[in-house]
Protein backbone atom coordinates (compact mmCIF):
# COMPACT_ATOMS: atom_id res chain seq x y z
CA UNK A 1 0.00 0.00 0.00
CA UNK A 2 3.01 2.54 0.12
CA UNK A 3 2.86 3.47 -3.34
CA UNK A 4 -0.84 4.18 -2.73
CA UNK A 5 -0.05 6.33 0.52
CA UNK A 6 2.98 8.27 -1.18
CA UNK A 7 0.32 8.68 -3.99
CA UNK A 8 -2.14 10.01 -1.79
CA UNK A 9 0.12 12.56 -0.17
CA UNK A 10 0.95 14.55 -3.52
CA UNK A 11 -2.46 14.59 -4.48
CA UNK A 12 -3.53 15.69 -1.07
CA UNK A 13 -0.63 18.19 -1.01
CA UNK A 14 -1.28 19.95 -4.33
CA UNK A 15 -5.27 19.97 -3.65
CA UNK A 16 -4.61 21.69 -0.17
CA UNK A 17 -2.13 24.53 -2.20
CA UNK A 18 -4.45 24.76 -4.97
CA UNK A 19 -7.56 25.11 -2.82
CA UNK A 20 -5.41 27.81 -0.29
CA UNK A 21 -4.87 29.51 -4.14
CA UNK A 22 -8.87 29.31 -5.04
CA UNK A 23 -9.28 31.65 -2.17
CA UNK A 24 -6.41 33.87 -2.38
CA UNK A 25 -6.00 34.46 -5.83
CA UNK A 26 -7.59 38.33 -6.97
CA UNK A 27 -8.38 37.17 -10.26
CA UNK A 28 -11.53 35.38 -10.27
CA UNK A 29 -10.39 33.61 -13.70
CA UNK A 30 -7.73 32.34 -12.29
CA UNK A 31 -9.53 30.89 -8.86
CA UNK A 32 -11.64 28.96 -11.05
CA UNK A 33 -8.82 27.07 -13.05
CA UNK A 34 -7.05 26.76 -9.83
CA UNK A 35 -11.17 25.24 -8.46
CA UNK A 36 -9.61 22.83 -11.61
CA UNK A 37 -7.14 21.47 -9.92
CA UNK A 38 -8.71 21.02 -6.81
CA UNK A 39 -11.55 18.90 -8.48
CA UNK A 40 -9.15 16.59 -11.18
CA UNK A 41 -7.48 15.66 -7.51
CA UNK A 42 -10.53 15.01 -5.82
CA UNK A 43 -10.96 12.55 -9.25
CA UNK A 44 -7.52 11.35 -8.56
CA UNK A 45 -8.42 9.79 -5.02
CA UNK A 46 -11.62 8.61 -6.38
CA UNK A 47 -8.91 6.48 -8.84
CA UNK A 48 -6.66 5.81 -5.84
CA UNK A 49 -9.39 3.86 -4.04
CA UNK A 50 -10.48 2.40 -6.68
CA UNK A 51 -13.92 3.87 -7.94
CA UNK A 52 -13.13 4.46 -11.11
CA UNK A 53 -17.08 5.45 -11.96
CA UNK A 54 -17.13 7.82 -9.34
CA UNK A 55 -13.70 9.22 -10.75
CA UNK A 56 -15.02 9.69 -14.42
CA UNK A 57 -17.63 11.23 -13.68
CA UNK A 58 -16.13 13.90 -11.35
CA UNK A 59 -14.05 14.68 -14.18
CA UNK A 60 -17.22 14.82 -17.01
CA UNK A 61 -19.38 16.68 -14.42
CA UNK A 62 -17.53 19.02 -12.45
CA UNK A 63 -14.55 20.09 -14.81
CA UNK A 64 -16.07 19.49 -18.19
CA UNK A 65 -19.32 21.29 -17.50
CA UNK A 66 -19.66 22.79 -13.73
CA UNK A 67 -16.12 24.58 -14.38
CA UNK A 68 -17.26 25.74 -17.80
CA UNK A 69 -20.25 27.33 -16.60
CA UNK A 70 -18.27 28.95 -14.04
CA UNK A 71 -16.02 30.55 -16.70
CA UNK A 72 -18.73 30.86 -18.79
CA UNK A 73 -20.73 32.94 -16.84
CA UNK A 74 -17.59 35.17 -15.15
CA UNK A 75 -16.62 36.10 -19.30
CA UNK A 76 -20.14 37.06 -19.94
CA UNK A 77 -20.17 39.27 -17.12
CA UNK A 78 -17.00 40.48 -17.12
CA UNK A 79 -15.42 41.59 -20.16
CA UNK A 80 -13.44 44.49 -19.61
CA UNK A 81 -10.07 42.96 -19.52
CA UNK A 82 -8.07 45.40 -17.02
CA UNK A 83 -10.78 45.64 -14.42
CA UNK A 84 -9.03 44.50 -11.64
CA UNK A 85 -11.72 44.74 -9.18
CA UNK A 86 -11.23 43.07 -5.75
CA UNK A 87 -13.00 39.73 -5.39
CA UNK A 88 -13.17 40.42 -1.15
CA UNK A 89 -16.17 41.80 0.04
CA UNK A 90 -18.04 42.43 2.92
CA UNK A 91 -19.67 39.33 3.65
CA UNK A 92 -16.49 37.93 4.44
CA UNK A 93 -17.38 37.20 8.61
CA UNK A 94 -20.33 35.18 8.16
CA UNK A 95 -18.94 33.29 4.77
CA UNK A 96 -15.74 32.48 7.31
CA UNK A 97 -18.81 31.53 9.51
CA UNK A 98 -20.43 29.53 7.64
CA UNK A 99 -17.42 27.91 5.47
CA UNK A 100 -16.53 26.94 9.28
CA UNK A 101 -19.61 25.23 10.38
CA UNK A 102 -19.77 23.27 6.91
CA UNK A 103 -15.63 22.10 8.10
CA UNK A 104 -17.61 21.10 11.59
CA UNK A 105 -20.46 19.17 10.41
CA UNK A 106 -18.59 17.34 7.71
CA UNK A 107 -15.78 16.76 10.36
CA UNK A 108 -18.16 14.91 12.53
CA UNK A 109 -20.40 13.33 10.29
CA UNK A 110 -16.80 11.73 8.64
CA UNK A 111 -15.13 10.63 12.19
CA UNK A 112 -18.56 9.63 13.71
CA UNK A 113 -19.42 7.06 10.38
CA UNK A 114 -15.55 6.17 8.73
CA UNK A 115 -13.77 6.69 12.54
CA UNK A 116 -12.20 3.42 12.58
CA UNK A 117 -12.67 2.02 9.21
CA UNK A 118 -9.93 0.93 6.97
CA UNK A 119 -9.16 0.40 3.77
CA UNK A 120 -8.77 -3.48 2.35
CA UNK A 121 -5.38 -4.48 1.90
CA UNK A 122 -6.19 -5.89 -1.51
CA UNK A 123 -8.29 -3.10 -3.38
CA UNK A 124 -10.15 -4.16 -6.57
CA UNK A 125 -11.70 -1.54 -8.61
CA UNK A 126 -15.63 -1.38 -8.74
CA UNK A 127 -16.80 -2.20 -12.02
CA UNK A 128 -19.58 -0.22 -13.30
CA UNK A 129 -22.02 -2.77 -12.99
CA UNK A 130 -21.92 -3.05 -9.33
CA UNK A 131 -22.33 0.43 -9.00
CA UNK A 132 -25.45 0.59 -11.02
CA UNK A 133 -26.80 -2.65 -9.22
CA UNK A 134 -26.55 -0.92 -6.18
CA UNK A 135 -27.62 2.68 -7.72
CA UNK A 136 -30.97 0.82 -8.33
CA UNK A 137 -31.87 -1.74 -5.89
CA UNK A 138 -30.47 -0.80 -2.21
CA UNK A 139 -30.47 3.19 -3.06
CA UNK A 140 -33.29 3.82 -5.36
CA UNK A 141 -35.20 5.93 -3.06
CA UNK A 142 -32.64 8.84 -2.83
CA UNK A 143 -31.75 7.98 -6.51
CA UNK A 144 -35.44 8.88 -7.46
CA UNK A 145 -35.56 11.72 -4.67
CA UNK A 146 -32.55 13.64 -6.40
CA UNK A 147 -34.05 13.15 -10.05
CA UNK A 148 -37.18 14.75 -8.81
CA UNK A 149 -35.17 17.23 -7.46
CA UNK A 150 -33.40 18.33 -9.91
CA UNK A 151 -35.81 18.17 -12.50
CA UNK A 152 -37.50 20.80 -10.20
CA UNK A 153 -34.85 22.40 -10.50
CA UNK A 154 -34.56 22.76 -13.93
CA UNK A 155 -38.44 23.93 -14.43
CA UNK A 156 -37.96 26.20 -11.56
CA UNK A 157 -34.60 28.12 -13.26
CA UNK A 158 -36.84 28.16 -17.01
CA UNK A 159 -39.64 29.65 -15.10
CA UNK A 160 -37.28 32.57 -13.58
CA UNK A 161 -35.90 33.13 -16.69
CA UNK A 162 -38.95 33.20 -18.79
CA UNK A 163 -40.07 35.62 -16.41
CA UNK A 164 -37.38 37.49 -16.71
CA UNK A 165 -37.82 37.32 -20.57
CA UNK A 166 -41.57 39.03 -20.32
CA UNK A 167 -39.99 41.91 -18.37
CA UNK B 1 9.33 -12.09 -42.29
CA UNK B 2 7.23 -15.15 -41.79
CA UNK B 3 4.10 -15.89 -39.59
CA UNK B 4 6.26 -17.91 -37.34
CA UNK B 5 8.64 -15.17 -36.91
CA UNK B 6 6.10 -12.78 -36.26
CA UNK B 7 4.44 -14.87 -33.76
CA UNK B 8 7.32 -15.45 -31.88
CA UNK B 9 8.14 -11.56 -32.00
CA UNK B 10 4.52 -10.96 -30.48
CA UNK B 11 4.54 -13.35 -28.29
CA UNK B 12 8.00 -12.02 -26.88
CA UNK B 13 6.78 -8.61 -26.73
CA UNK B 14 3.59 -10.15 -24.53
CA UNK B 15 5.82 -11.98 -22.21
CA UNK B 16 8.40 -9.13 -21.58
CA UNK B 17 8.18 -8.53 -18.22
CA UNK B 18 9.42 -4.97 -17.62
CA UNK B 19 9.04 -2.66 -14.22
CA UNK B 20 5.80 -0.49 -14.11
CA UNK B 21 7.54 3.01 -14.50
CA UNK B 22 8.87 1.74 -18.33
CA UNK B 23 5.83 0.19 -19.50
CA UNK B 24 4.14 3.26 -18.77
CA UNK B 25 6.94 5.39 -20.55
CA UNK B 26 6.54 2.93 -23.85
CA UNK B 27 3.01 3.63 -23.80
CA UNK B 28 3.04 7.29 -22.88
CA UNK B 29 5.94 7.51 -26.00
CA UNK B 30 3.55 5.40 -28.22
CA UNK B 31 0.22 7.49 -27.90
CA UNK B 32 2.70 10.29 -28.28
CA UNK B 33 4.04 9.34 -31.56
CA UNK B 34 0.41 8.57 -32.48
CA UNK B 35 -1.27 11.89 -32.62
CA UNK B 36 0.89 13.73 -34.26
CA UNK B 37 0.77 10.92 -37.39
CA UNK B 38 -2.84 10.70 -37.22
CA UNK B 39 -3.41 14.90 -37.62
CA UNK B 40 -0.61 14.64 -40.33
CA UNK B 41 -2.20 12.07 -42.52
CA UNK B 42 -5.50 13.26 -41.83
CA UNK B 43 -4.44 16.92 -42.24
CA UNK B 44 -2.75 15.91 -45.71
CA UNK B 45 -5.70 12.93 -46.98
CA UNK B 46 -8.36 15.12 -45.94
CA UNK B 47 -7.72 19.14 -45.72
CA UNK B 48 -4.97 19.42 -48.24
CA UNK B 49 -5.62 16.51 -51.15
CA UNK B 50 -9.58 15.66 -50.93
CA UNK B 51 -11.05 19.00 -50.62
CA UNK B 52 -8.93 20.37 -53.41
CA UNK B 53 -10.44 17.34 -55.36
CA UNK B 54 -13.70 18.48 -54.51
CA UNK B 55 -13.41 21.89 -55.62
CA UNK B 56 -11.27 20.70 -58.64
CA UNK B 57 -7.83 22.18 -58.35
CA UNK B 58 -4.53 20.28 -57.85
CA UNK B 59 -3.37 21.27 -53.55
CA UNK B 60 -0.25 21.63 -53.21
CA UNK B 61 2.03 19.76 -55.26
CA UNK B 62 5.81 20.55 -54.63
CA UNK B 63 7.09 19.32 -51.24
CA UNK B 64 7.44 15.88 -51.84
CA UNK B 65 5.47 13.38 -54.01
CA UNK B 66 2.01 14.67 -54.53
CA UNK B 67 2.88 17.28 -52.25
CA UNK B 68 2.89 14.89 -49.77
CA UNK B 69 5.15 16.26 -47.39
CA UNK B 70 3.72 19.75 -47.22
CA UNK B 71 2.46 19.27 -43.76
CA UNK B 72 6.05 18.18 -42.85
CA UNK B 73 7.19 21.62 -44.55
CA UNK B 74 4.41 23.87 -42.98
CA UNK B 75 5.23 22.27 -39.09
CA UNK B 76 8.82 23.49 -39.47
CA UNK B 77 7.64 26.98 -40.86
CA UNK B 78 5.34 27.16 -37.60
CA UNK B 79 8.50 25.93 -35.11
CA UNK B 80 10.94 28.90 -36.85
CA UNK B 81 7.97 31.58 -36.18
CA UNK B 82 8.26 33.95 -33.61
CA UNK B 83 6.64 33.32 -30.28
CA UNK B 84 4.26 36.60 -30.01
CA UNK B 85 2.36 37.21 -26.44
CA UNK B 86 -0.19 39.80 -26.74
CA UNK B 87 0.63 43.05 -24.29
CA UNK B 88 -1.99 42.36 -22.64
CA UNK B 89 -2.54 38.96 -22.05
CA UNK B 90 -1.96 36.64 -18.89
CA UNK B 91 0.80 34.76 -20.31
CA UNK B 92 0.65 31.69 -18.34
CA UNK B 93 -3.09 31.11 -18.74
CA UNK B 94 -2.30 32.00 -22.53
CA UNK B 95 0.57 29.34 -22.74
CA UNK B 96 -1.17 26.70 -20.83
CA UNK B 97 -4.50 26.67 -22.85
CA UNK B 98 -2.90 24.96 -25.91
CA UNK B 99 -1.42 22.22 -23.58
CA UNK B 100 -4.72 21.78 -21.82
CA UNK B 101 -6.35 20.94 -25.64
CA UNK B 102 -3.47 18.62 -26.28
CA UNK B 103 -3.71 17.07 -23.00
CA UNK B 104 -7.17 15.91 -23.42
CA UNK B 105 -6.54 14.66 -26.84
CA UNK B 106 -3.68 12.76 -26.00
CA UNK B 107 -5.98 10.93 -22.72
CA UNK B 108 -8.85 9.72 -25.03
CA UNK B 109 -6.16 7.82 -27.13
CA UNK B 110 -5.11 5.70 -24.20
CA UNK B 111 -8.58 3.48 -23.99
CA UNK B 112 -8.59 3.02 -28.09
CA UNK B 113 -7.92 -0.49 -28.43
CA UNK B 114 -6.09 -1.65 -31.43
CA UNK B 115 -5.49 -4.99 -30.85
CA UNK B 116 -6.42 -8.12 -27.94
CA UNK B 117 -3.64 -7.33 -26.09
CA UNK B 118 -3.07 -3.73 -28.28
CA UNK B 119 -4.61 -1.30 -26.26
CA UNK B 120 -3.03 1.59 -23.56
CA UNK B 121 -5.60 0.63 -20.98
CA UNK B 122 -8.27 -1.38 -20.67
CA UNK B 123 -10.91 0.36 -18.67
CA UNK B 124 -13.77 -1.06 -17.42
CA UNK B 125 -15.78 2.69 -18.28
CA UNK B 126 -13.98 2.97 -21.57
CA UNK B 127 -16.45 5.15 -23.38
CA UNK B 128 -17.35 7.07 -20.61
CA UNK B 129 -13.67 8.03 -20.11
CA UNK B 130 -12.94 8.76 -23.46
CA UNK B 131 -16.37 11.26 -23.52
CA UNK B 132 -14.95 12.63 -20.44
CA UNK B 133 -11.56 13.47 -21.08
CA UNK B 134 -12.98 15.00 -24.43
CA UNK B 135 -14.80 17.14 -22.72
CA UNK B 136 -11.83 19.01 -20.79
CA UNK B 137 -10.56 20.62 -24.28
CA UNK B 138 -13.42 23.41 -24.11
CA UNK B 139 -11.90 24.30 -20.61
CA UNK B 140 -8.28 24.93 -22.92
CA UNK B 141 -10.37 26.54 -25.45
CA UNK B 142 -12.16 29.18 -22.44
CA UNK B 143 -8.70 29.63 -20.93
CA UNK B 144 -7.06 30.36 -24.76
CA UNK B 145 -10.02 32.44 -25.28
CA UNK B 146 -10.22 34.16 -22.40
CA UNK B 147 -6.18 35.04 -21.98
CA UNK B 148 -5.60 36.21 -25.26
CA UNK B 149 -7.47 39.33 -23.51
CA UNK B 150 -8.83 40.36 -27.37
CA UNK B 151 -12.63 40.84 -27.88
CA UNK B 152 -12.69 38.58 -31.18
CA UNK B 153 -10.46 35.67 -28.66
CA UNK B 154 -13.04 36.37 -26.44
CA UNK B 155 -16.48 35.84 -28.61
CA UNK B 156 -14.84 33.28 -29.78
CA UNK B 157 -13.48 31.02 -26.47
CA UNK B 158 -17.60 31.83 -25.27
CA UNK B 159 -19.01 30.56 -29.09
CA UNK B 160 -16.63 27.56 -28.32
CA UNK B 161 -18.32 26.88 -24.88
CA UNK B 162 -21.99 27.59 -26.19
CA UNK B 163 -21.77 24.61 -28.60
CA UNK B 164 -19.27 22.11 -26.90
CA UNK B 165 -21.73 22.55 -24.06
CA UNK B 166 -24.99 22.22 -26.42
CA UNK B 167 -23.20 18.88 -28.59
CA UNK B 168 -21.53 16.92 -25.97
CA UNK B 169 -25.31 15.91 -24.45
CA UNK B 170 -26.16 14.42 -28.07
CA UNK B 171 -22.42 13.06 -27.92
CA UNK B 172 -23.16 10.96 -24.55
CA UNK B 173 -26.43 10.28 -25.29
CA UNK B 174 -26.18 8.49 -28.68
CA UNK B 175 -23.52 6.34 -27.19
CA UNK B 176 -26.44 5.24 -24.79
CA UNK B 177 -27.66 3.11 -27.52
CA UNK B 178 -24.47 0.92 -28.47
CA UNK B 179 -23.89 0.64 -24.22
CA UNK B 180 -27.20 -0.68 -23.67
CA UNK B 181 -27.18 -3.24 -26.76
CA UNK B 182 -23.01 -4.42 -25.39
CA UNK B 183 -24.42 -4.60 -21.80
CA UNK B 184 -20.95 -2.87 -21.33
CA UNK B 185 -18.91 0.50 -21.11
CA UNK B 186 -15.78 -1.38 -21.68
CA UNK B 187 -14.25 -0.77 -25.22
CA UNK B 188 -12.65 -3.95 -25.75
CA UNK B 189 -16.07 -6.14 -25.01
CA UNK B 190 -17.90 -3.69 -26.82
CA UNK B 191 -15.61 -4.94 -29.79
CA UNK B 192 -16.08 -8.42 -29.07
CA UNK B 193 -19.64 -8.27 -28.90
CA UNK B 194 -20.06 -7.19 -32.15
CA UNK B 195 -17.85 -9.92 -33.85
CA UNK B 196 -19.71 -12.06 -31.85
CA UNK B 197 -23.28 -11.17 -32.44
CA UNK B 198 -26.00 -12.31 -34.45
CA UNK B 199 -28.70 -10.65 -36.67
CA UNK B 200 -31.69 -12.85 -36.27
CA UNK B 201 -29.72 -15.58 -35.54
CA UNK B 202 -27.10 -15.33 -38.24
CA UNK B 203 -23.95 -14.52 -37.31
CA UNK B 204 -22.32 -14.14 -40.69
CA UNK B 205 -20.97 -10.87 -40.48
CA UNK B 206 -21.66 -10.63 -36.66
CA UNK B 207 -23.85 -7.49 -35.65
CA UNK B 208 -21.87 -4.26 -36.18
CA UNK B 209 -23.71 -1.81 -34.52
CA UNK B 210 -23.87 0.56 -37.17
CA UNK B 211 -26.85 -1.64 -38.52
CA UNK B 212 -28.89 -1.21 -35.23
CA UNK B 213 -28.06 1.85 -34.28
CA UNK B 214 -27.82 4.00 -37.30
CA UNK B 215 -29.78 6.60 -35.56
CA UNK B 216 -26.72 6.47 -33.24
CA UNK B 217 -24.23 6.59 -35.38
CA UNK B 218 -25.52 9.83 -37.47
CA UNK B 219 -26.16 11.39 -33.87
CA UNK B 220 -22.54 11.01 -32.97
CA UNK B 221 -21.09 11.74 -36.16
CA UNK B 222 -23.32 15.08 -36.26
CA UNK B 223 -22.30 15.60 -32.53
CA UNK B 224 -18.56 15.12 -33.12
CA UNK B 225 -18.54 17.81 -36.65
CA UNK B 226 -19.59 20.19 -33.68
CA UNK B 227 -17.62 19.04 -30.90
CA UNK B 228 -14.30 19.19 -33.55
CA UNK B 229 -15.68 23.18 -34.22
CA UNK B 230 -15.05 21.95 -38.16
CA UNK B 231 -17.66 23.55 -40.94
CA UNK B 232 -20.66 23.21 -40.38
CA UNK B 233 -20.37 24.23 -37.18
CA UNK B 234 -17.36 26.32 -36.98
CA UNK B 235 -19.19 29.50 -35.48
CA UNK B 236 -16.18 29.47 -32.54
CA UNK B 237 -13.42 29.84 -35.24
CA UNK B 238 -15.27 31.62 -38.16
CA UNK B 239 -12.62 34.08 -39.52
CA UNK B 240 -14.79 36.10 -41.92
CA UNK B 241 -16.30 36.91 -38.82
CA UNK B 242 -14.52 37.03 -35.99
CA UNK B 243 -10.70 36.20 -37.66
CA UNK B 244 -10.39 33.01 -36.01
CA UNK B 245 -11.63 33.31 -32.72
CA UNK B 246 -9.82 31.98 -29.85
CA UNK B 247 -6.74 31.23 -31.70
CA UNK B 248 -6.73 34.50 -33.20
CA UNK B 249 -3.63 35.43 -31.13
CA UNK B 250 -1.16 32.16 -31.36
CA UNK B 251 1.12 31.76 -33.45
CA UNK B 252 4.23 29.44 -33.75
CA UNK B 253 4.53 26.03 -32.39
CA UNK B 254 1.11 27.54 -29.82
CA UNK B 255 -1.03 27.33 -32.94
CA UNK B 256 0.65 23.91 -34.72
CA UNK B 257 -0.75 22.48 -30.59
CA UNK B 258 -4.38 23.71 -31.71
CA UNK B 259 -3.93 22.28 -35.65
CA UNK B 260 -2.91 18.84 -33.99
CA UNK B 261 -5.51 19.22 -31.14
CA UNK B 262 -8.48 19.46 -33.76
CA UNK B 263 -7.12 16.58 -36.21
CA UNK B 264 -6.10 14.79 -33.62
CA UNK B 265 -9.16 14.91 -32.13
CA UNK B 266 -10.81 14.47 -35.19
CA UNK B 267 -9.08 11.00 -35.49
CA UNK B 268 -9.34 9.82 -31.89
CA UNK B 269 -13.62 10.28 -32.81
CA UNK B 270 -13.10 8.24 -36.00
CA UNK B 271 -11.83 5.86 -34.39
CA UNK B 272 -14.14 5.38 -31.44
CA UNK B 273 -17.09 5.52 -34.02
CA UNK B 274 -15.51 3.08 -35.82
CA UNK B 275 -14.73 0.61 -32.50
CA UNK B 276 -18.17 1.79 -31.16
CA UNK B 277 -20.18 0.99 -34.77
CA UNK B 278 -18.30 -1.19 -37.29
CA UNK B 279 -16.61 -3.72 -35.09
CA UNK B 280 -13.56 -2.15 -34.34
CA UNK B 281 -10.21 -3.87 -35.01
CA UNK B 282 -12.23 -7.28 -35.21
CA UNK B 283 -13.41 -9.13 -37.88
CA UNK B 284 -16.77 -11.05 -37.62
CA UNK B 285 -14.62 -14.52 -38.29
CA UNK B 286 -11.99 -16.75 -36.69
CA UNK B 287 -10.77 -16.73 -33.17
CA UNK B 288 -10.47 -13.27 -31.19
CA UNK B 289 -7.47 -14.04 -28.95
CA UNK B 290 -5.62 -15.26 -31.95
CA UNK B 291 -1.97 -13.47 -31.65
CA UNK B 292 -2.70 -12.20 -35.45
CA UNK B 293 -5.12 -9.55 -34.69
CA UNK B 294 -2.44 -7.82 -32.29
CA UNK B 295 -0.96 -7.21 -36.00
CA UNK B 296 -3.69 -7.10 -38.11
CA UNK B 297 -6.44 -5.42 -35.64
CA UNK B 298 -4.30 -1.68 -36.26
CA UNK B 299 -4.72 -2.07 -39.72
CA UNK B 300 -8.00 -3.26 -39.81
CA UNK B 301 -9.38 -0.24 -37.42
CA UNK B 302 -7.30 1.84 -39.39
CA UNK B 303 -9.13 1.64 -42.58
CA UNK B 304 -12.45 1.73 -40.40
CA UNK B 305 -11.53 4.85 -38.94
CA UNK B 306 -10.55 6.34 -42.41
CA UNK B 307 -13.68 5.30 -43.80
CA UNK B 308 -15.50 7.35 -40.87
CA UNK B 309 -13.19 10.17 -41.22
CA UNK B 310 -13.68 10.70 -44.87
CA UNK B 311 -18.12 11.17 -43.57
CA UNK B 312 -16.88 13.79 -40.96
CA UNK B 313 -14.75 15.27 -43.92
CA UNK B 314 -16.93 14.94 -46.84
CA UNK B 315 -19.55 17.31 -44.45
CA UNK B 316 -16.70 19.40 -43.49
CA UNK B 317 -16.27 20.46 -47.39
CA UNK B 318 -19.83 20.59 -48.56
CA UNK B 319 -22.20 22.37 -46.33
CA UNK B 320 -22.28 26.16 -45.07
CA UNK B 321 -21.72 27.70 -41.90
CA UNK B 322 -25.17 27.44 -39.55
CA UNK B 323 -26.44 30.34 -37.60
CA UNK B 324 -26.01 30.29 -33.94
CA UNK B 325 -29.45 29.87 -33.46
CA UNK B 326 -29.55 27.33 -36.22
CA UNK B 327 -26.79 25.67 -34.45
CA UNK B 328 -28.68 25.18 -30.86
CA UNK B 329 -32.38 24.63 -32.34
CA UNK B 330 -30.47 21.86 -34.29
CA UNK B 331 -28.61 20.29 -30.89
CA UNK B 332 -31.63 21.13 -28.00
CA UNK B 333 -34.93 20.57 -30.10
CA UNK B 334 -33.87 17.68 -32.63
CA UNK B 335 -31.08 15.85 -31.32
CA UNK B 336 -31.40 15.61 -28.07
CA UNK B 337 -34.89 14.41 -28.32
CA UNK B 338 -34.01 11.90 -31.35
CA UNK B 339 -31.25 10.31 -29.36
CA UNK B 340 -33.93 9.94 -26.33
CA UNK B 341 -36.00 7.91 -28.88
CA UNK B 342 -32.89 6.03 -30.17
CA UNK B 343 -32.45 5.12 -25.82
CA UNK B 344 -35.97 4.17 -25.08
CA UNK B 345 -36.39 2.01 -28.65
CA UNK B 346 -33.21 0.47 -27.58
CA UNK B 347 -33.62 -0.58 -24.22
CA UNK B 348 -37.48 -1.89 -25.40
CA UNK B 349 -35.73 -3.80 -28.10
CA UNK B 350 -33.15 -5.13 -25.78
CA UNK B 351 -35.74 -6.31 -23.20
CA UNK B 352 -37.95 -7.55 -25.52
CA UNK B 353 -35.85 -9.89 -27.50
Amino acid sequence: MIAEHVAFGIIAAVMIAAAFRVVTTRDIVHAALYLVIVLAGVAALFLLVGAEFAGITQVLIYIGAVIVLFLFGIMLTRSDFDDDEETDHKHKFPATLTAALLLAVMIVALVDRFGNDKLPNNLTPQTTAQVSDELFSQFIVPFEAVSVLLLAALIGAIVIARREEGG
Amino acid sequence: MTPAFLQSLTGAVLALEVPYWVSSAIKLGLVALVIPTAALMLGYVFLLKMMSFMQSRLGPMEAGPYGSLQLLADGVKFLQKEDIFPEKADRTVFALAPLVVLISTFLIYVVIPAGPDAVVAQLDVGIFYALAVSSLSVVGILMAGWASANKYALMGGLRAAGQLIAYELPLVLAVMGVVIQAGTLDLQKIVTAQAHGEIFGWGGIGNPFILTQFVGFFIFLVAVQAELTQPPFDMPVAESEIVGGYQVEYTGFRFLFFFMGEFGTAFAFAALAAVMFLGGWALPWGDLTHWGFNIAGPVILLIKTLAVATLIFWFRFTYPRLREDQLQRLAWKFLIPLSLVNIVVTGIFKVAL
